[in-house]
């Protein structure tokens, strides 16, 4: 056998990353519904991100500015020419409470994303990989947190943590950590203990592969598919949740910053008396990004669950093929 | 590392691989199986090392499972396996994987073997990296040149390619590569060709013939086609709901084939032939429930040279009941069902079963019928396991032979597992015989 | 065949629309399938034997244009409306597929699969005619009445095969494609599959449109048969005939290529089927013929008719007015790369 002269050489990494990039073709390819969901709801959610970025620079004030050159502003005023939104009972502008809490709806979700992610899509690996009493003991423990009414759950671990380490981003984060680790669990599981019937993974472990390295190589990169449609729905939710905890009074703190659900409580008295503007706007800022995240997660899951995924359709002109050369 | 021993390269002896099977949902809460597949049942052979020993038989049969077994993919329930002198069947799966540089298998679906988030170059060289070979200079410089061995020719264009972009014989010739890359001593081929077309399948066995020659391979071939198993294989072995019915060399079987199964293998294997006809004489019915096998001699019920001692039971009676009523017209199948009452009952694996009558009619009746049933046609096999029938009030006892259970014996070159063989039981079943006609029971 | 064909394919084509361009799956496609016959339809994976069988009956996804006739009786399938269609398919054209699960409603008896095809199609018989066709029909595949009542799950893969030809064929179709029927079965029920389906003619007076890629089941269980390739028929005629002196070449390649018993030195056929979307011109086989002249490469073949009936897609067989001066001479073919193989 000849060796070949020339081997051309490609980095390793690359191929790494050219096998992630070519999971994600599809949404190239989306069309129709899918497509329009895909685009309408990114650009609202980018959107959103761009506002909690730029906050600094758009807000007009920080998000207890109550005065501003010695003078206090006018409490509840309506929107005016000085205060787009209004303002609300403490005298802050309700516009900039609107732009400062989206970053801080965005941080905590990002944190609570992050950790759900890191704990749930390992356990539901190692769960789903190796089953036996390491699998049935994980399973009763993200069954029975998922069973538990979420807003409840979240609630109590924010009053518990709340003594130890008071109230802030973080805890709102853990609490939410918390209520979502059993939804990647359970998805990453299950399609782990169909993919590891697979033929291909009975290949590698006749190849003899360790676990560690089939669950890396051959397992990780055909589930992870599944976490980023799971994940836009997941931060959708983990909004409305935070925003419930704000309105409860179990958010963070009113000093650390400014948060939509803590803003709508304080507006449900403002209602009585018509004054409108202190509940709206935070009102449609959430159901605004939230519609964004949830179309944004929808037209992921259309385009790149393959159930799904419909075919590109196009259409065959027979006339043009009429008479063969 | 082989060397030159004088026994056999791979030696099992009295394998069972029993699989558990799971029962109703209480006794699954108490954590209790009801019953076990034997999906080998006491299996024993030789692999002689540089032979091709073939593993043939249908579904059910086992000879996947057997494959999976030597290879330590499935535990072993019972038995033992030798490789290379070495006892593998209780091994640690970290013991195992030293040895898979050893023992390797090709699987079936070559769309299904190849994990589609890796290229060619990292699936063929992933056996590399596991058992740490060489630098990576030296590992691209393999996987180049065995990808030139199985035909993926020239390996740069195969390297960075994706398995969706191959064809179905590409793929194939991928499987092999990464199992042939770390030089093997001992493959296990799956049905590999099964799922290729015709004018490809010749490829891969040529392909697989030559990488025998060129790497002094030993290949256990499992596959139901008789055709490539007779192409390709020096011995073979048949397989029947998890044992060996006959193994020979395999001239001698397809030359002079024993077992009556075997006989049915080789008649019903289409052959493009334009003076054949579709085979009219096949045994009836299909290969039965692992989980519940027949009496006796497993093929029994379907063999059209059955006689006394090969595993007669009640469930035997039902069968028979079936498929004459499936032949016939309503009107009488009706008048006849309404004899008797609930069949059920007889789907028990028992030599002794108890026949009653519908409510309204006599044990008379139900013997009457079974009489005529057997003057329709008294050839059928199933009547030579009957010993006695005995009418009562309201059921008839009906009694069958005592099973003999079936052994291996050797016939010439091959040793077959069939009673038509086996001297003491035509012997008994003659004796049985004289003693049923001299007592007819009414 | 002295009677009428029960269908008759008149220059079908059917084109799937791909974002890599048009697939041409079924080029021109003309068949006649005879009452009461066994025709089988063979080829290699990907050669359009699936599709043409779907195109008949109009099966086809939304993505395919479909052209050409399909007579059955004076009607023409492809102009005829999907509700008409539908009302056909069933009591007068039958499709069997490769995996039997695929029409048994794993949550309705056998008895109730039955009741339904035959009120859907036949409205106006007893229940006591329904019972009595449904066992009758079921018997001939030798399902005991004693299992009528029985869910799909309780019958093993041979035995649903058998429903699934019986629930087609209580209806008396006219005409029955099974597609791939018995691919996933075991050895020695294929072999009793295949002998009802090829007393179908005695027992119920239907024919047989029989898809396979296994060459042997068409020697075995048909009267004639029509071989593709890349969307194309290059041989059709009699079984025996073809079988015993194959006049396309690539018929004869592929039964040299064919295990048997007989067996003694492997053959294949150098390279892979070709490109659906950008077909080699000329004749299609043409890279891969061993036979393969000049004008193979240049022209289109004519199709044929042989004197024992057959119709041939090939050069060799002219006709020689139309191959200009030259084109006889044999072809010089690049070697096919190894990248090519399959």
């Amino acid at each position: 056998m000849a060796v070949p002269a020339q081997v051309e050489r490609v980095p390793a990494r690359g191929s790494r990353l050219v096998g992630v990039r070519r999971a994600f073709k599809p949404i190239g390819e989306a069309r129709g519904m899918a497509r329009a969901m895909l685009w309408v709801g990114a650009g609202i959610t980018l959107g959103f991100v761009l506002i909690a970025l730029l906050a600094p620079l758009i807000a007009p004030y920080d998000f207890d500015t109550f005065r501003a050159d010695g003078e206090r502003f006018p409490q509840l005023e309506a929107p005016s020419r000085d205060h787009l939104m209004g303002t609300n009972v403490q005298s802050t502008d309700v516009l900039s409470r609107i732009i400062w809490g989206t970053q801080t709806e965005l941080k905590v979700v990002l944190i609570s994303l992050f950790f759900s992610i890191a704990i749930g899509v390992p356990l539901g690996l190692l769960a789903g990989y190796f089953g036996g009493k390491l699998d049935r003991v994980l399973v009763l423990i993200m069954d029975a947190l998922f069973v538990f009414p979420f807003l409840l759950l979240a609630i109590v671990i924010a009053f518990l943590l709340s003594d130890r380490v008071g109230r802030g981003v973080f805890t709102a984060a853990i609490a939410i950590t918390v209520v979502y680790v059993p939804l990647y669990f359970r998805v990453v599981r299950n399609h782990t203990i169909s993919i590891r019937e697979e033929p291909f993974v009975e290949a590698a472990r006749a190849l003899g592969a360790k676990p560690f390295t089939i669950i890396r190589k051959y397992v990780f990169f055909n589930v992870v598919q599944n976490v980023p449609p799971l994940a836009t729905l997941n931060a959708a939710d983990a909004i409305l949740t935070l925003a419930a905890l704000g309105f409860l009074g179990y958010g963070i703190q009113p000093t650390e910053g400014a948060e939509w659900g803590y803003d709508i409580q304080r507006a449900v008295s403002d209602a009585a008396s018509g004054i409108w503007w202190t509940g709206l706007f935070p009102g449609l800022a959430i159901v605004l990004l939230v519609t964004g995240l949830t179309l944004l997660g929808e037209g992921l899951n259309e385009t790149i669950n393959p159930v799904l995924r419909k075919r590109p359709h196009v259409k065959v002109d027979l006339g043009t093929h009429g008479e063969l050369s | 590392m082989h060397d030159a021993v004088n026994g056999p390269l791979v030696a099992i002896r009295g394998l069972k691989t029993y699989y558990p099977i799971r029962g109703s949902f209480l006794q699954r809460l108490v954590g209790r199986e009801a019953g076990y597949v034997k999906a080998v049942d006491d299996v024993s052979l030789e692999l002689r090392k540089g032979e091709v020993l073939g593993l043939v038989g249908e579904s059910g049969s086992g000879k996947t499972t057997l494959g999976r077994t030597l290879l330590g993919l499935v535990p072993a329930t019972e038995g033992s396996i030798e490789f290379d002198g070495r006892e593998i069947t209780h091994m640690s799966e970290r013991e195992l994987r030293v040895l898979r540089r050893e023992m390797q298998i090709v699987f079936q679906d070559p769309h299904a073997s190849l994990n589609p988030a890796m290229t060619i170059e990292q699936s063929v060289g992933h056996p590399l990296q596991i058992h740490g070979v060489g630098s990576a200079a030296e590992r691209r410089r393999r996987i180049a040149e065995t990808l030139e061995t199985v035909g993926l020719a020239p390996p740069e264009q195969f390297m960075e390619k994706y398995p969706s972009d191959l064809s179905g014989g590409q793929k194939q010739r991928a499987v092999i590569a990464r199992a042939i890359i770390l030089n093997p001593v001992l493959l296990v081929a799956d049905e590999p060709v099964s799922m290729l077309d015709m004018s490809v399948r010749a490829k891969i066995l040529q392909l697989m013939l030559d990488l025998k020659r060129e790497l002094d391979l030993t290949y256990l071939y499992i596959t139901h086609d008789l055709a490539t198993a007779k192409f390709f294989c020096d011995r073979i072995a048949i397989l029947y709901l998890g044992r060996i019915v006959e193994i020979g060399p395999a001239e001698a079987i397809y030359e002079s084939p024993r077992h009556p199964y075997t006989k049915a293998l080789l008649r019903a294997i289409p052959e493009p032939d334009p003076l054949r006809t579709v085979p009219r004489d096949l045994p009836r019915g299909e290969v039965p429930d692992a989980a519940r096998p027949p009496l006796g001699c497993t093929f029994h019920p379907r063999c059209p040279q059955a006689f006394e001692v090969c595993g007669w039971e009640s469930r035997d009676l039902r069968d028979l009941l079936e498929t004459r009523w499936a032949h016939q017209e309503e009107e009488r199948y009706v008048a006849e069902r309404a004899l008797l009452d609930d069949l059920d009952p007889l789907d028990a694996a028992a030599t002794r079963a108890s026949v009653r009558a519908a409510g309204g009619h006599s044990g008379a009746e139900v013997l009457e019928l079974l009489e005529t049933i057997r003057h329709e046609d008294p050839d059928e096999p199933f009547w030579r396991g009957v010993g006695r029938m005995t009418a009562a009030d309201r059921h008839v006892d009906v009694e069958w032979e005592e099973p003999l259970a079936p052994r291996p014996l050797v016939d010439g070159e091959v040793t077959v597992e069939c009673h038509l063989y086996d001297e003491d039981a035509l012997a008994e079943a003659s004796r049985r015989r004289a003693a049923t006609n001299g007592t007819t029971d009414r | 065949m002295s009677s009428e064909p029960v269908v008759s394919v008149r220059d079908l084509r059917v084109y799937y629309g791909t974002p890599r361009g048009t697939v041409r799956a079924v080029d021109r496609v003309s068949l006649d399938i005879g009452e009461s016959e066994v025709l089988g339809l063979v080829g290699e994976s990907g050669c359009g034997k699936s599709t043409l069988g779907r195109g008949i009956l109009g099966l086809l996804p939304e993505s395919a244009a479909l052209d050409g006739q399909v007579l059955y009786g004076e009607r023409d399938l492809v102009a005829m409306s999907p509700r008409d269609l539908r009302r056909l398919r069933g009591p007068d054209l039958g499709l069997i597929f490769q995996e039997p699960m695929t029409r048994l409603n794993p949550l309705m008896r056998i008895e109730d699969h039955f009741r339904e095809t035959l009120e859907q199609h036949e409205s106006g018989l007893t229940d006591h005619e329904i019972r009595k066709r449904s066992l009758e029909t079921l018997g001939r595949m030798g399902i005991p009445p004693t299992r009528f009542r029985q869910y799909p799950h309780e019958f093993s893969g041979g035995m649903r095969q058998r429903i699934m030809i019986a629930l087609a064929l209580v209806l008396r179709p006219k005409l029955l494609i099974a597609d791939e029927p018995t691919t996933s079965l075991d050895v020695i029920v294929e072999a009793q599959i295949l002998r009802i389906l090829a007393d179908l003619r005695e027992n119920f007076g239907t024919a047989l449109l029989l898809i396979t890629h296994n060459l042997g089941i068409v020697a075995e269980a048909c009267d004639r048969v029509a071989v593709m390739y890349a969307g194309q028929i290059a041989e059709e005629g009699d079984a025996r005939a073809v079988f015993s002196a194959p006049a396309h070449p690539y018929t004869r390649e592929l039964l040299r290529s064919t295990i048997s018993l007989d067996t003694t030195e492997l053959h294949s056929i150098p390279g892979a089927p070709p490109d659906l979307v950008e077909p080699p011109r000329g004749c299609r086989f043409h890279p891969r013929c061993p036979n393969a002249m000049a004008v193979c490469a240049s022209q289109d073949p004519i199709e044929q008719p042989l004197e024992d009936g057959r119709r041939v897609l090939c050069w060799l067989y002219g006709p020689a007015e139309v191959i200009p001066a030259g084109g006889e001479s044999p072809l010089e073919r690049e070697a096919i790369a190894v990248a090519d193989e399959a």
